[in-house]
């Protein structure tokens, strides 16, 4: 799961300036010919920097993630659901690992990124940031958000930074299974007992204004972004990825007999385009400066772990004795 | 071959498998490194897996089916060991427990892949493979924070103090032992515990660890019995709060 290249910084052209130009245009050249640029090639720093902050945030997004689900993994109903759910939010904490991983390449630690998460330097999607109040909801970010991510990341895959494309295959392969659990979980309940039914649209209602915001700020409202389309940092546009989203997964919501609760809500048989009504931005720009109805929770929890963990990471730097060879 | 000591066997093994592949999930987003997150998570995916496999023999025998024997009993109707309900604690104590845990299932588990029962087994033989790595994964993690920095030693140290009677509690008797050792099932309880002590002892003096001597410690029985700690129930009303909003639908 991800919540979108949407905070990216304004460009500075100030430091692009200082770049070399013939560095430039040959790395410029490689990106247009679709070449991949590894850790160790020669980029301008603007593109170090804008990547590092986004798959950090990215990692981030997984951890942080896995804490609504999570907590539904001790709840969830019956053994079916209870292994896949479990599996499910594995996936999401191993993928953290793998992009963790793949932004140390580009020079910060991961200790570095984590400290940044829990001191709030750092963003993380802002969706995590509502709770998962019944097992429904659960369903609905297994279903709905991971189906925004893979939307996001698969045009995301696309681009030119190799470590960070390879994760990103990975991490699509999974969240093909994911997006199946959630669907099959969401079918289950709506097409369940009366009670089911009630939770599942309960949660579709809280849900919609989080998945909405998921694809970011409109392209009329977002920084501009046009260097980082050029460098493919940034594949597609907010609006872009989320009319995907929506011709894709509308008509499977309405299908199950669901709601949607926006009214102006159809697809525009002129444009081709799905008309909705903008959610509140306001709303997302609050959440994502940290005043979301879970934010300070979920760093508390992270802080928690990190705090309470701290102990075996001194030790595991501290071997008493050294092994010449794996002790498994 | 009584059945119903069978059947008391299975659910040994079934709800300590459960009840301690449930604790191993809570470190899911709390894991002192992503590492210990993801091992933590694989271990309780497996063991919560194993449960399943001795609920699904016990409905061969007759049991309910599995969803409503593992979601629906209360606590004195479980027979799992109190070591495997006692809250996860710090990583020292869940590491702790899972070292001492896995190095005794790993024994039962060899013992009954060579059960005169066959269907236990075929089911020990696939799941032993599995217990393997958990136990390889355990005495890593020993060897190597038992013997790094003061602080780790004592943390473990004091765990593993705490934990002892509790482990010992493991091995307390069935009613049907001696039954279950006649027939073949398995050596049994004492002939576990006397293979899980060298085991561990064996990976202890590689570590600045030191073993109490178990003859000072009274064991904690009861668990087999369906006598628990207080941390039982809350677990299980936990496990079953979205399955009892209606026990009859398909989630």
């Amino acid at each position: 799961m991800y919540g979108g290249g949407n905070v990216f910084e304004a460009t500075k052209f100030d430091t692009l300036q200082n770049e070399d130009p013939v560095k430039m245009a040959e790395f410029e050249a490689r990106i247009e010919r679709g070449e991949k640029i590894e850790p160790n090639d020669w980029m301008p720093e603007l593109y170090r920097k804008q990547l590092i902050r986004m798959i950090e945030q990215h990692a981030h997004s997984e951890i942080i993630g896995s804490l609504p689900e999570g907590t539904w993994i001790t709840r969830a109903p019956g053994f079916r659901r209870k292994l896949a759910q479990m599996a499910k939010v594995q996936d999401e904490v191993g993928h953290a690992q793998l992009l963790y991983s793949a932004a140390e390449t580009l020079g910060k630690s991961r200790e570095q990124m984590l400290t940044d998460l829990i001191n709030g330097k750092s963003k993380y999607s802002n969706v995590f940031n509502y709770p998962a109040f019944t097992w429904a909801d659960s369903n609905i970010i297994s279903w709905l958000i991971d189906a925004g991510a893979i939307v996001n990341q698969l045009a995301n895959a696309k681009g030119s930074y190799g470590p960070y494309c390879r994760a990103l295959d990975r991490i699509c392969a999974e969240e093909a299974f994911h997006l199946k659990y959630g669907h099959d979980a969401v079918v289950h309940m709506a097409t369940g007992s009366a009670k089911q039914r009630e939770m599942i649209q309960a949660a579709l209602n809280r849900w919609w204004t989080p998945i909405m915001h998921f694809f970011g700020p409109p392209d009329k409202m977002s920084t501009h972004t046009e260097i980082l389309m050029k460098w493919k940092v940034k594949m597609a546009s907010n609006d872009d990825m989320r009319q995907q989203f929506l011709d894709m997964y509308v008509p499977k919501i309405w299908e199950l007999g669901l709601t949607l609760p926006d009214p102006n809500l159809k697809k525009n048989a002129e444009t081709g385009k799905w008309d909705y009504t903008e959610p509140d931005w306001e709303e997302f720009k609050r959440v994502i400066n940290g005043d979301g109805p879970c934010n300070a929770e979920r760093l508390a929890v992270r802080r928690t772990a990190e705090e309470r963990g701290a102990w075996v990471r001194r030790a595991l730097l501290n071997p008493k004795s050294k092994y010449v060879k794996p002790l498994a | 071959m009584n059945e119903l000591a069978i059947k008391d066997l299975l659910y040994k093994l079934a709800d300590d498998e459960l009840i301690l592949g449930h604790r191993n999930s809570e470190w899911t987003g709390f894991g002192p490194i992503l590492e210990e997150d993801i091992a933590f998570s694989s271990m309780a995916q497996d063991k919560i897996g194993h449960s399943l496999a001795f609920y699904t023999l016990l409905n061969e025998l007759g049991e309910a089916d599995p969803d409503t024997v593992a979601f629906t009993r209360n606590a004195e109707q479980f027979h799992n060991s109190q070591l495997v309900e006692l809250p996860n604690g710090e990583y020292d104590f869940s590491l702790i427990r899972h070292f001492l845990y896995d190095n005794a299932e790993i024994v039962r588990f060899e013992m009954l892949s060579r059960s005169s029962y066959e269907p236990i087994a075929k089911v020990a033989t696939k799941l032993k493979g599995e217990v393997k790595y958990h136990v390889l994964h355990a005495n890593t993690w020993i060897k190597n924070l038992g013997a790094s920095t003061e602080e780790a030693i004592l943390r473990l140290q004091s765990s593993l103090n705490e934990a002892l009677p509790y482990a010992l509690g493991m091995f307390e008797p069935s009613k049907y032992e001696q039954e279950l050792i006649d027939a073949g099932v398995y050596e049994g309880e004492e002939a576990v515990k006397a293979e899980w002590l060298k085991r561990i002892q064996a990976v202890l003096e590689k570590t600045d660890l030191k073993l109490p001597d178990l003859e000072s410690i009274e064991p904690k029985f009861g668990g087999r019995y369906g006598q628990h700690t207080e941390h039982l129930q809350p677990l299980l009303d936990e496990m079953a709060e979205v399955f009892k909003i209606d026990p009859t639908a398909e989630w």
